[in-house]
Order: structure tokens, then sequence, then C-alpha cells
């Protein structure tokens, strides 16, 4: 019940910001940020409750299933393992930073900024839960909608551009997703005589190799588009740049999320024949995405772009470590899931105040920073050294266990994947270089961080750094969900 | 003729002389205000009978019609659609014609043509049917004969239906001389066992050509751009759901009684038009400028869909149709209502350009063609995502991955244009004018409630679409 709450707090928050709108546009900012805050601490308070839950009876914490179309055997079916459960927590957290990005950025049309910004996060956190398959695409379209608005509606001069790509691309690989979805709701159907889409139920289905082949093919254009993965990044870098500051947030920090989170939860969960069978390809496309990002983060000139290719490379990890099938890498790409959401989100909230005060997204029209804001730079440095991977952040827990489980599948790929982490080096440094060091401006007037913007930056660094020094309660949590996982795709 | 047929008869009976109280009711003068509530209670007169005579269905009225739950699904259908035209109508047409009762005759006969085909079980009734229906839309696209394209399109659409007529009855000839029947259930018993000679095929294509004509579908869609741009936007909004809805219906029972889905090679044929117009259609409106050619091309797309679910042949696929129809008129309704309300005298709302920027304006008649279209675009809480997902379902289910495929592939590409209409209005909006009073506020008020309604009801069934198909499949059971 309490994943009800969570998900209906933000939907009836989304009304109430739009509602409130019409009386006082003060009133909408505020009641994000409560619904934010109440879903941080309730999912705070899940984290803390389970934190040693590890029972005989599975790995499922919280299980709730209502009836919703039984016409077609559709269930609200929603629940929580630790893999969830980590993974609510990052986005209730990004949620009320989210929130507290747009405060002073967002003046126009207030109040249909917030429902939309809540209405993306309720999506964000259905799709974490839900277990019935029609419901996960459904709440993996309502996600999308809303950033389409924020994209289309709050972001910068080439938004219409964006939006469209990055509705289109996502969408074309929904309805892929949707028609493997419904073809084993069809197979399942006619082996069993059920038509259910529920996940627990659909999982056994009994696929053959071809069949199987297929259907994991739809399932896996959906997320390798949402991750993304080469080829299919080409939406990120224009959605991330020209988005709002909360917008770039939410797509770094959750939306790409939901597409490594859909691989661990369907892809290698329902198919993991024939993902084994594509495995030396995905880890392949892997490393050529961290390897290509990395090349491409160098070469951009616009702040944003090149934060958002980076997130191309640091999700070519993910690609790497979840085809590995291994536990430690496994691992890896949860706290990979995290750590990055953490990092990048920071950049971009960075990216975002920088632009607030200077109003270019150039790195060329910029420069010694650090002198009229010397706070922000080293929160700035704190997040660089996370994003290529220092150790004492989380980014080096997980890219370090990627690293060492991949290099006993593949040790080519692995050595090429390390070089990444070189090219990593080069990206975070020249950004760095670039934007604080340097000649001034004289003309340039800037002021340095204010309260608020204080205490994102701070909850942030808090977080990464915690990460990177004590990341058991994490690893805890999802040892389960992972060791179930091995245990399915290691042949006995 | 038993009592019971005479009553399975009622609403129809009831459709026909509503014209022609509206003949009388003019000829008495009465203002037109007078008619359009006359005609709305007639419309619920007819609602009422349809679900008095419920329990006695199915009848069957040799030789020419049946009455049976199919029919009853697909004449609400209609009725629905007529009746929300209706409102829309009223202002409209008093701000733009001298005359504007006599169209409500004219809508009337329309209404009578499209569900005659709903019932009929026979070439004659077909064609009588299908003749009501198309004389008096000549009539009503070129309704405001004063503007620029109204008479053009109304033209355009009288010789172009004059000539499908014409195929269609070559094409019964051709049936009768294969079959000596003009039956579609006895057409299906002479066919079943033997296969379908060469008169019989020639006949379908010709039949093909009719009905594809009437559903605008690719190669037959030459004029449903210009006609949906030059009729009256109301008179758009009925050839788009009503009138479709009557020739879906018989082309459904049709196939269903001559089992025409065993044929592979009608399928081929069926699927290749489908095929052809979901790609055709969201092509040609990707670069529109014009909203309503913009929807014209898009809904040649969507009839494409909805032969997607006519394929299989299935109950599924019967249901799955009807529930794509309901879906897609409630959201093109909706649409063509915003058009008509923010029309003015002089032109239609067609423009891209004025929707600029609306939902600052107007949020809530933004916000109702803003879910209309995230509806047609099929995006999930609005009626069209569970429309074209159970047509999907149906598609899925018999097998057919290439039509399947090529309608996910197409929608990503209808996406573009309907996400290019929402943002522009959501974009900055210029000036704004002057907000004048509404000229007749009751009529102001009603058609406002009835595109609120409509939204509510889009978003009902997407949220929850089991009653809506617990219904249509138990309608479905009367046969």
């Amino acid at each position: 019940m309490m994943l009800v709450w969570m998900i209906s707090v933000f939907f009836i928050a989304g009304i109430a910001c739009w509602l409130a709108s019409f009386i006082n546009t003060a009133f909408c900012k505020w009641i994000a940020l409560v619904a934010a805050v109440i879903n941080f601490v309730l999912s705070c308070s899940m984290f803390y409750d389970f934190r040693n839950a590890s029972g005989g009876t599975g790995n499922w914490l919280i299980d709730y299933n209502i009836n919703w179309i039984p016409y077609f055997g559709i269930q609200f079916h929603i629940a929580l393992d630790g893999l969830s459960l980590v993974m609510l927590l990052l986005t209730s957290f990004l949620g009320v930073l989210a929130v507290l990005c747009s405060w002073t950025e967002i003046k126009e049309r207030t109040g249909f900024y917030y429902f939309n910004l809540l209405w993306t996060l309720a999506g964000i956190t259905g799709v974490f839960v839900a277990m019935d398959l029609f419901l996960f695409y459904f709440f993996w379209e309502v996600m999308i909608v809303p950033m389409y608005f924020l994209i289309a509606i709050w972001g910068d001069s080439n938004r219409r551009y964006a939006s469209y790509k990055f509705f289109i691309f996502t969408q074309a690989g929904g309805l892929l997703m949707l028609l493997s979805i419904l073809a084993m709701y069809f197979i399942n159907g006619s082996d069993t005589g059920t038509y259910t889409f529920d996940y627990f139920i659909l999982k056994n289905t009994t696929l053959s190799i071809s069949t199987g082949r297929w259907i994991m093919l739809g399932y896996l254009a959906a997320f390798v588009i949402k991750l993304p993965a080469i080829p299919f990044h080409s939406w990120l870098p224009d959605a991330h740049s020209e988005a709002p500051t909360a917008g770039s947030l939410i797509l770094a920090g959750l939306l790409l999320k939901t597409g490594a989170y859909g691989i661990i939860r369907f892809v290698i969960t329902m198919f993991p024949e024939n993902a084994a069978e594509i495995s030396q390809w995905a880890m392949l496309v892997g490393v050529i995405g961290i390897i290509y990002g990395a090349m491409l983060a160098f070469a951009q000139t616009d702040l944003k772009r090149l934060i958002a290719y980076t997130s191309v490379s640091h999700m070519g990890f993910i690609l790497l470590g979840v085809f590995t099938f291994r536990e430690m890498a496994m691992q890896g790409v949860v706290m990979q899931m995290l750590t990055h959401g953490i990092s990048t989100g920071a950049l971009f909230a960075m990216a975002g105040m920088i632009k607030e005060r200077l109003h270019t997204r150039d790195i060329n029209n910029m420069g010694g920073l650090w002198t009229g804001m010397p706070r922000m730079g080293g929160y700035a440095l704190v997040f660089a050294m996370a994003s290529l991977g220092l150790p004492m952040m989380g980014n080096f827990i997980a890219e370090f266990l990627i690293l060492i489980d991949a290099y006993e599948v593949s040790p080519a790929l692995t050595i090429i994947a390390s070089v990444g982490l070189v090219f990593a080096a080069l990206y975070s440094l020249r950004m760095m270089q670039a934007v604080f060091l340097g000649p001034i401006d004289p003309s340039s007037h800037v002021k340095d961080v204010n309260a608020r913007e204080y205490l994102i930056l701070i909850s942030l660094s808090v977080a990464i750094v915690l990460l990177g020094l004590y990341p058991q309660p994490v690893l805890d949590s999802v040892k389960e969900v992972v060791q179930s996982l091995i245990h399915k795709n290691t042949p006995a | 003729m038993t009592h019971e047929q005479l009553l399975a008869m009622l609403p129809f009976m009831l459709l026909a002389s509503a014209s022609i109280i509206i003949i009388l009711m003019i000829a008495a003068r009465l203002s037109h205000f007078a008619i359009q509530v006359a005609g709305f209670l007639l419309l619920c007169l007819t609602v009422l009978a349809m679900l008095y005579v419920r329990d006695i269905l199915p009848q069957q009225i040799m030789p020419l019609f049946i009455v049976d739950g199919f029919a009853a699904l697909f004449t609400g259908v209609i009725i629905f659609s007529v009746g929300v035209v209706g409102f829309f109508s009223y202002i409209y047409f008093e701000e733009r014609e001298e005359n504007p009762k006599e169209y409500y005759i004219l809508m009337f006969l329309a209404t009578l043509g499209a569900a005659v085909l709903t019932i009929s079980r026979h070439f004659v009734s077909f064609f009588i049917g299908l003749e009501i229906l198309s004389v008096s839309l000549y009539a009503l696209i070129a309704y405001l004969r004063n503007r620029n394209n109204a008479i053009e399109a109304g033209v355009k659409y009288l010789i172009l239906a004059a000539l499908t007529s014409a195929f269609l009855l070559l094409g019964m000839a051709l049936f009768y001389m294969d079959t000596g029947q003009l039956e579609f259930n006895a057409i299906g018993e002479k066919l079943s066992g033997n296969s379908a000679g060469i008169l019989y095929k020639m006949g379908i294509a010709l039949m093909v050509v009719a009905i594809g004509f009437k559903l605008a579908l690719v190669p037959f869609h030459l004029w449903a751009a210009d006609v949906y741009q030059g009729a009256p936007s109301p008179v758009t909004s009925f050839i788009a759901t009503a009138s479709k809805a009557g020739v879906f219906a018989v082309l459904m029972r049709f196939s269903l009684a001559t089992n025409m889905q065993a044929s592979p090679f009608l399928m081929y044929v069926f699927s290749g038009i489908a095929i052809a117009s979901m790609v055709i259609g969201n092509i040609l409106a990707l670069r529109q400028q014009n909203i309503k050619r913009l929807l014209a091309y898009s809904s040649i797309a969507h009839f494409g869909y909805l032969i997607v679910a006519f394929l299989p042949g299935s109950t599924e696929g019967i249901q799955a149709s009807i529930f794509y129809l309901f879906a897609y008129s409630i959201t093109i309704l909706a649409a063509f209502g915003i058009v008509t309300m923010l029309s003015t005298r002089m032109k239609d709302a067609e423009d891209l350009n004025i929707y600029r920027g609306l939902f600052w304006r107007q949020p809530l008649m933004a916000a109702v063609l803003a879910v209309a279209l995230f509806s047609l675009a099929g995006i999930p809480l609005t009626a069209g995502f569970f429309a074209k997902f159970v047509v999907l379902m149906s598609g899925v289910h018999s097998a057919l991955w290439l039509p399947v495929i090529v309608l996910a592939a197409t929608s990503v590409i209808g996406l573009y244009y309907y996400l290019r209409i929402i943002s522009t209005l959501f974009a900055q909006s210029p000036a704004v004018e002057a907000q004048h009073k509404p000229l007749h506020p009751f009529f102001y008020f009603a058609s406002y409630a009835t595109l609120f309604a409509l939204m509510v009801l889009i978003c009902a069934l997407g949220i929850f679409p089991g009653p809506a198909m617990e219904g249509i499949r138990e309608f479905l059971m009367i046969r």
C-alpha cells in the first residue's frame, strides 16, 4: 500500500499544483516540494525498515495486487524488491532536488510545469515497481508524455526538435516492446489457458530459442533506446541540452536508469538463454559506447551536451556489466545506476546554475569562473572527479566492480573499456579547465551559490561520497536480487 | 411481418420519420432553436427505442434486414456521433447561413442511410442505404455554397461517389451471375465448398473499390483531404464518423457471411490496402499545415489500422474494431468540435496558426484538443491507446506480423504530426485578442459542456476500458 501512496502522492500533488496555479503561482512550488519530500521520507523509511529483511520468502518486500481490467487479465500489480527499493530511493532523492532546481528558473506557467515534473516522477516511480507488464508499459508512457512537455515548453531555443526526437525515439522503442509483451501474453495464454500480463507468471513462459530471440529483441529495443546504447543515442544530447535544468536532471538521473532497470528486470530475467546468446555483442556495444561517448564528450563546446555525452559513456559500463552475468559486475551496475544518477545529475544542476548566471551553455564563453564563485568551483571539482572515477567517490566503486568481473569474461573488451576511464579524465578535466579556470572575462560579474543551491550541491556531494566510502547497504539490499539473477543465468 | 419484427425496426422508422417531422416543422416556420431541440429529442427517442427493443433482438426481417446486437452497436456509434455533431451545428450554421434549417433534414437522411447499412443483409438494402447516405452527403458537403471550396468538394464527392456506386452495382451483378443470389448469407452458402471463381473475385474487387472509397482507404483516398477541407466542419465530422461506421459495418457483415477471411487471396488484398493506408495516410499528413486536411490524412491512416482488426475475422477482431471505431469517433468528434467552435463567420479554423498558444488563451479547449490528439496518437490514459491496443492484440493473436509491425512503425510516424499540433497549442501565444461575448450563450455553453464530456469520456475509456469491452461483448452475443 505504501507504494500506491508514493505514486498517488505524485499524481495528486501534480494536479494540485496545476489547480493551485490559478490562485497563486507561489503555491505550486511549495506543494511540489512537500510532495517530493514526503516521498523521499517514505522511501527512506522503507529502506530503513527493510535494511535486514532478507527472509526465506523470496526477495519481495512488498507485493500489492488488485484487478484493474480483468477483461484482459490486467492487474494493478506492484511489488518491491531490493533493486526497486534503491531505485525508488534515487527517484525520490532526485525528485526533491529537481523541484529545488526549478525554484527560480521557472517563471512562466509554473503550475503546469510542476504538474509535468511530478507526473514524470510518478511515471518513473511506477516503472520501478510495476510487476504487470501492461502496467509497466503504461507507466513507461506516462513518464514520457510529461517529459515531452517539459522539454517542449520550458526548453531552450531548439526545444521543438529535441522534444520531437525524444518522444519519437522512445515511442518507437515502446511500441516494439508492446508487441513483445502481447506476443508473450498470447503464447503464455495458449499454453496455460490463463491470459494474464502478470510478470511472475509470464516470467515462466517457455519459449523456443528463436521465438524468444524475437520477443527479447522487442524488449531490448525499448531499453537500449532509453539507456541509450550506440547507435540509438542520438536523441539524448538534444533532449538533455534543450531541457530545463530539472528536466536534464531527471532525464540523466532517472529516465536513463529505467532502461538499465528494464534490461535487468525483464531482458535477462525472462530470456536468460537468449540474453546469453547476444551477450558478446551487447558487451561490445557497451564498450563502443564507453569510448565513443567519451570522445564525443571531449569534442563538445556546449556544456550540457558535453555532460550528455558523458552519460552515453557511463551507460556503456552498464551494458558491459549486465551482460557479464556475474555477481560483482551486477552489483557494480546497480551502483553505477545510482552514482551516475547523482554525479551527472549534479553536473546538470550546476550547468543550470551557470546558465542562469551567464545565459549561455557555450564553454568558450566561460572561463575563470572560480574567481567569481569559488564554492561552486569546489563542488564542480568534486563531481568532475566523481565522473572520472576517482576512488572515494561512488562511481569508482561501480566501475571497478564492473571491470573486475568483465575481465574474467572478456579481457580484451575490458582493457578497451578501461581506456575509457582515461578519456573520462580527459573530458572531465577539460570541462573544469574551460569553465572554472583560465583567463577571467573582466566584464562578467557572477554571484556564488546561494543557500538553496548550496543545499542541492551539499546533499549531492554527501550522497556521492557516502556511496564511495560505504556502499555496503546498497550492495546488501540488491544482493538477493542479483544472486537470483546470476543463479538463473548460469547453467547448472 | 410480425409484431416483433416491426418493433425491431422501430428505431430505424423513427429515424426515417425524423426527417419528415423536421420538414413539417420548417413548413410551420418554427425557429432554428425549436428544430435543433426537436432533432435532439428525436435522437434520444431513437436511443430509447433501441434500448426498449433490445430484449427481442435478434430479429430477421426477410430478406433485407437483420437487427442484431452487431447492428445495434454500430447504430449506437452512429447515433451518438450525430447527436454530438448536432450540438455543434447550431452556432455554426446560425452564424453562417440564412437557411440553416434544411441542414437537419439532410443530416437525418444521412443518418438513416448509415443506420440502414448496419442492418442490411442483402445487396439491395446495402445499395439503398449507401445511396441515401451519399445523396444527402452531396448536398451537405456543399451546404455553405458561398464558400470557395464547398462546391468543389461537393462536386468531387458527387462524381467519385457516383462512379464508385456504379462499380458496386457491377460488382453485385457479378455476384448474382456467379451465385444467383443477392443475400449475403445465401452467397456465403453457395460459395462454401467450391473455391471462389473469377467472377466472384472480380465482384469482390469492384465492391472493394466502392467500400474503399467510402472509407477513404488508399488507393481510393484522393477525395478525402479536399472534402474534409471543403465541407462545413460539422459535416466533416459526420463523414469521419457516422458515414464510415455504417460502411464498415456492412463490410464486416458481408465478410462474416461469406467467410471472406478464409480466402488468402482476399486477405492479401486487404492487408495490402491496410498497409498502404497506414503508410501513405501518415506520410501525407506529415507536412500538412491545414488541420482539417491533416485530420483527413490521419483518418486514412486510422482506417488502415481498423482494417488490421478486420483481417482476422474473429470475434476478438470484431470487438476490437467496434471499440476502435467508438474510440476513434469520440476522439475525432472532440477534435472537430474544437475546429467548429473556433471557426469564424467567414472561415473555418483550419490554419494551424490559429491554434498557436491556444492553451494559454483558452485552456479548456486546448486541453480537449490535446487529449484528442494524444488519443489519435495512441498515448496511454486515452481511449485511442486502448483502441490501438486491442487492435494490436487481435493482430498479434492471429500472427499477422507484417500489418502489426507496420501499424507500430507508422504510429511512430504519425506521432510526429500530432506532436506538431500539440506543441503549437503550447507555444508562445501571440497577443491576446479581445474576447467577444458568445452569441448564443445556451448553445455555447452546451457545446463547451459536450466537449468537456467527450474529453472525460476519452480519458475514462483510456483508464477503465473493461466495462465498454464487456458491453460490446454482451451485445455481440445477440446474434
